[in-house]
């Protein structure tokens, strides 16, 4: 069995409002960070996973991501994924 | 009607399952029983409320987890039997979560929690959950809520207007809601799931009683 360390970042869909990235950009611009066209927050998880090999750990991960870790009808997710 | 029984869902958070039974045993006259999530026997009920709050603590999304519990894995039979579902607030984002109604409830567009009576237009009688057959065709009841913003896509919008699944309306969208939907149902009408809480308008004392006909109509076949 191999091991992979697994980072899975779920975002906002680019056309759902983020009303926390906006609230976080106007509190960035009073800070007086300059130049932030756009701010988005999302969450990232991160797995420790077993497998006989890459293939499998992705098809396990696709599972969690699509069923579980987002919610696709409002976020997208993309994830990397380094064996241990 | 006295062995008419409903269930009222009860998960790790959540805090309305109280307010629930109290309008329906103690304004309604109606039976009610409380099923533990983790409970997958729905035998013994003839009709199911998926109660507000914070299930799970909503941790990772509102709804998230609680849709991974026994009861709603089995409430997907109880569901296709046409027997009726009624999700409020939290339920409701449990249904849109678990897939038995489109869309998806997200942070409300001001991130305010609000807490307020909201006027609501009746759309759809869709189901019998609404009186829309009279004059009154607008009624007025509690919100309280975090994430009540629906999202869908256009092609689900459509859908849902075409088909007339849209059963509330915000008169005044308090969160940002698409097309300001405050509630939906199923095509075939016997799940509604919506934002705002009939239990809490049951009583002239607690400011109203519009909640009253959406409660009883969960007697219907």
């Amino acid at each position: 069995m191999d091991q992979f360390a697994v980072k899975v970042f779920v975002r906002l869909r680019p056309s759902v409002l983020d009303p926390a990235g906006e609230a976080t950009k106007s509190a960035s611009i009073k800070l007086g960070a300059e130049g932030i066209k756009s701010l988005r927050i999302g969450k990232m998880i991160e797995v420790k996973i077993e497998g006989n090999g890459e293939n499998e750990v992705r098809e396990k991960i696709d599972l969690l991501c699509d069923r579980l870790f987002a919610n696709t009808v409002i976020e997208d997710y993309e994830y990397s994924l380094e064996k241990l | 009607m006295d062995k008419f029984i409903v269930g009222v869902v009860v998960f790790p958070g959540s805090n309305c399952d109280r307010d629930v039974s109290w309008a329906l045993e103690g304004c309604l006259d109606i039976r009610t029983k409380y099923l533990w999530h983790e409970s997958s026997d729905l035998s013994d009920v003839d009709a199911i409320v998926l109660p507000g709050g914070f299930s799970y603590g909503d941790y990772l999304r509102c709804g998230a987890i609680a849709r991974f519990s026994p009861l709603i894995n089995a409430l997907d039979e109880f569901v296709k039997s046409g027997k009726r579902v009624l999700g409020i607030c939290n339920g409701f984002q449990i249904l849109t979560e678990s897939g038995f109604l489109p869309g998806a409830l997200s942070a409300n567009k001001n991130l305010n929690f609000i807490c307020d009576d909201v006027e609501l237009d009746i759309v759809s009688s869709k189901g019998g959950w609404f009186n829309n057959g009279s004059e009154k065709q607008t009624i007025k009841l509690p919100i309280a809520h975090g994430e009540g913003r629906y999202h869908c896509d256009s092609d689900t919008l459509k859908k849902l207007v075409d088909n007339e699944l849209i059963a509330l309306r915000y008169k005044n969208n308090p969160n940002g809601s698409s097309f300001d939907i405050a509630g939906i149902t199923n095509e075939k009408g016997n799940v509604l799931g919506l934002m705002p809480h009939p239990e809490r308008a049951c009583d002239e004392t607690i400011g109203g009683t519009d909640g009253l006909f959406t409660l009883k109509s969960l007697l219907l076949k």
